[in-house]
């Protein structure tokens, strides 16, 4: 590593010991390490997904049929974006096992503001929204001043608003929401027409390339290493011809519903956030190692509010939606398996319970598994009884598989 | 020992005024005088050593010095100027940093995260990881350290490069002076050798360095000035070449007739037998 060396070499190649990647063979040998290493990443969970649609399918041709997967997609998305909040609470390492109980309390909140009250639909979501942030805001609360465990507050939560949501209710057992609110409307029957379809592929490509490309030019010029171009095209290219086709097949039934295209912006957005910013860094940073997190200069009280501000909001939002979805707002919303659903898929997703590792793109692929084992069960005719009995194998899986990479990691040292 | 050679000699070292001056610094807790009347003195470039036993005050020391503690007298003067250390951010912005013995690192974050945790550089909204990651090159390569890649979480470094990563955060603020706590304690011995490499590269750079440490052998490897401390008060200073181990240990335990003499005589006595 001599000075001379240093001006043909990126700084941070320099290091003789350091095996280098070059050419897209590089990249791929690179890729390949990593998972021999044990950090396998999506891969178990998109291979499960294969699995999964290559059974239903052999048993029901119809599970993979375009009018099929606009369903998975549009049920998936309101208990999604409740994953997604507990993806953010497990990054911290703590738990909220109240999230099913606050969409179904805060849903009910705004079907009898609506109904009961007569108060407009967009003021009664914005009561319910300020509601769950409310909920979490005294959940942190809890936590950072009187020392409560999550575990805890969230289960005394689970109680709690579930007697919440039966008071609201009342005498009424059910509240219809009017079908033609915006609500409705927007979660059942709103889909992204074909042409605009296209042109959202192009543009999610496009910006792609060009942030990766930016990246790319900012990386040389700082004398830093960066990946082929040839591989950044190659990704591009996938991303547009995969998305393409999922959108010309989804397009042949009603295309992509609204819903699952709001969902699928908040888990971009939440990605971003939590890699791209202070605040993301912040959060794996108290998650990993919170005393180093303190000792840094971090506001470490300030990264539990946020978290559990930001769960309880988006369990309040996915309570919005899926009564919009149903149409209606019962004793029963959110109770039967919304939370455990919601917490089985950011962790099948592949959100450690640790603390400290996670993507938001583990709440996506997670609910998606779990959705598409409930309508190929549906579809083939068997019992609930079998859909918890998988659903629970799934999880148990998953885990085994977290655990068993986990040991390899260590031995590999990645952590 | 005093003929070891192994400390650089000051001629080579240009050596300013005093960057940190201690004098008269008292700190009570309830009955128990911790410190009295204690004064140590740290220029540019130079490496000064503060040993003592359990209970002698280094700790709190240093944490007067990292504003921790608020001191009951003395004056504390940083680059000449009297200064008063609120607190550890206090400590930091003046550019007094402290490395602590258990590091206090995020295992599942990378390098570059770690340097810059609290203090990360961002254009709008995002983190400049790129800017980010020039500037934990430069570091490492100041201090000429050993690190393959800074893209890889901390978890799969081996105890030494930890240690370098911990003394590069340190210097990301552009500190004046470092302080390092027991740097070496639960290293190996190339990894030791390592670590007293790079307290010899911060020296190099013209940073005052104070070294807390129970290793004889690490103190007089690479300090230049040794302060003693005993119940809480200045026992002795030595530069490095006056001193022998056994007078060292004879100035911690406050008595030449100590158990660690006595067990020296005692081996010395056997092999002649």
């Amino acid at each position: 590593m001599t000075d001379t060396a240093n001006h043909s070499i990126a700084a941070d190649l320099a290091d003789e010991r350091l095996i280098r990647a070059q050419g897209v063979g590089g990249y791929v040998r690179q890729f390949l390490g990593r998972l021999r290493a044990g950090d396998l990443g999506s891969l178990p969970v998109i291979i499960g997904l294969l699995v999964i649609c290559v059974g239903f399918y052999s048993a029901e041709p119809r599970f993979l049929s375009s009018r099929s997967i606009v369903s998975i997609t549009q049920f998936a998305a309101p208990i999604g974006i409740i994953a997604l909040g507990i993806v953010l609470v497990l990054l911290l390492g703590e738990i909220d096992l109240s999230v099913g109980s606050v969409s179904g309390f805060t849903a009910a909140i705004m079907a009898v503001l609506v109904v009961n009250q007569g108060y407009s639909m967009v003021l009664a979501i914005l009561a319910a929204l300020a509601v769950g942030l409310l909920i979490g805001a005294f959940y942190a609360v809890l936590y950072t001043r009187v020392g409560v465990p999550s575990f805890v507050f969230s289960l005394a939560g689970l109680l709690g608003f579930q007697g919440a949501l039966l008071y609201v209710l009342g005498t009424q057992g059910t509240i219809n929401l009017p079908s033609d609110s915006f609500l409705v409307q927007f979660t059942r029957f709103e889909f992204v027409s074909p042409t605009m379809s296209y042109v959202l592929v192009v543009l999610v490509a496009a910006v792609y390339a060009g942030t990766q490309l930016l990246q790319v030019r900012r990386r040389s010029a700082a004398g830093l290493s960066s990946p082929p171009t040839v591989l950044i095209a190659l990704k591009a290219a996938a991303l547009l011809v995969g998305l393409g086709f999922l959108s010309y097949y989804v397009n042949i039934d009603r295309g992509w519903s609204y819903l699952w295209v709001l969902f699928a912006v908040l888990v971009v957005l939440m990605d971003v956030a939590l890699r791209r910013t202070r605040w993301g860094r912040h959060v794996f940073a108290v998650g990993g190692n919170e005393e180093a997190a303190r000792r840094s200069g971090i506001k470490v009280n300030r990264v539990y509010f946020s978290v559990f501000a930001l769960t309880s909001l988006f369990a309040a939002l996915g309570g919005l939606l899926q009564a919009g979805l149903q149409t209606s707002v019962s004793q029963a919303s959110g109770t039967t398996d919304t939370n455990l659903t919601a917490i089985a898929a950011a962790v099948i997703g592949g959100t450690s319970l640790f603390g400290g590792r996670g993507s938001a793109y583990a709440a996506m692929l997670g609910i998606i598994v779990l959705q598409a084992i409930q309508t190929g069960l549906n579809l083939v005719g068997v019992d609930s009884s079998v859909r918890f009995m998988v659903t629970g194998g799934v999880l148990l899986l998953a885990v085994a598989i977290d655990s068993v990479s986990r040991r390899a990691r260590s031995s590999s040292g990645r952590g | 020992m005093s003929d070891t050679s192994t400390s650089t000699p000051e001629s080579t070292v240009p050596v300013g005024d005093a960057v940190l001056s201690l004098t008269g610094i008292s700190k009570r807790f309830g009955a128990v005088q911790a410190l009295s009347d204690v004064h140590m003195h740290v220029r540019a470039g130079e490496v000064v050593a503060l040993v003592g036993d359990n209970g002698a005050g280094k700790s709190t020391l240093v944490k007067v010095i990292s504003g921790v503690y608020q001191p009951d007298a003395g004056d504390i003067t940083f680059a000449g100027r009297k200064v008063t250390v609120g607190g550890p951010s206090e400590a930091q912005a003046l550019g007094i940093a402290t490395v602590f013995q258990d590091l206090a690192l995020c295992d599942n974050l990378d390098v570059v995260a770690n340097l810059f945790l609290g203090r990360e550089e961002s254009t709008g909204p995002f983190i400049n990881e790129v800017e980010m990651e020039k500037e934990s090159w430069r570091l490492l390569r100041t201090l000429s350290a050993k690190i393959p890649s800074v893209r890889i979480p901390i978890a799969s470094l081996s105890g030494g490069q930890r240690q370098t990563v911990a003394i590069a955060r340190s210097l990301v603020g552009k500190p004046k002076v470092v302080m390092l706590d027991e740097p070496t304690a639960a290293l190996g011995v190339a990894q030791t050798a390592e670590v007293l490499n790079l307290i010899e590269r911060l020296r190099e750079t013209g940073l005052g360095v104070i070294l807390i440490s129970h290793n004889m052998a690490d103190v007089q490897a690479v300090a230049d000035r040794i302060v003693v401390m005993r119940l809480g008060r200045n026992a002795a200073e030595f530069r490095v070449e006056d001193v022998t181990t056994e007078q060292l240990v004879a100035a911690i335990t406050g008595a030449s007739d100590n158990v660690v003499a006595s067990r020296a005589a005692r081996r010395d006595g056997g092999s002649h037998d």
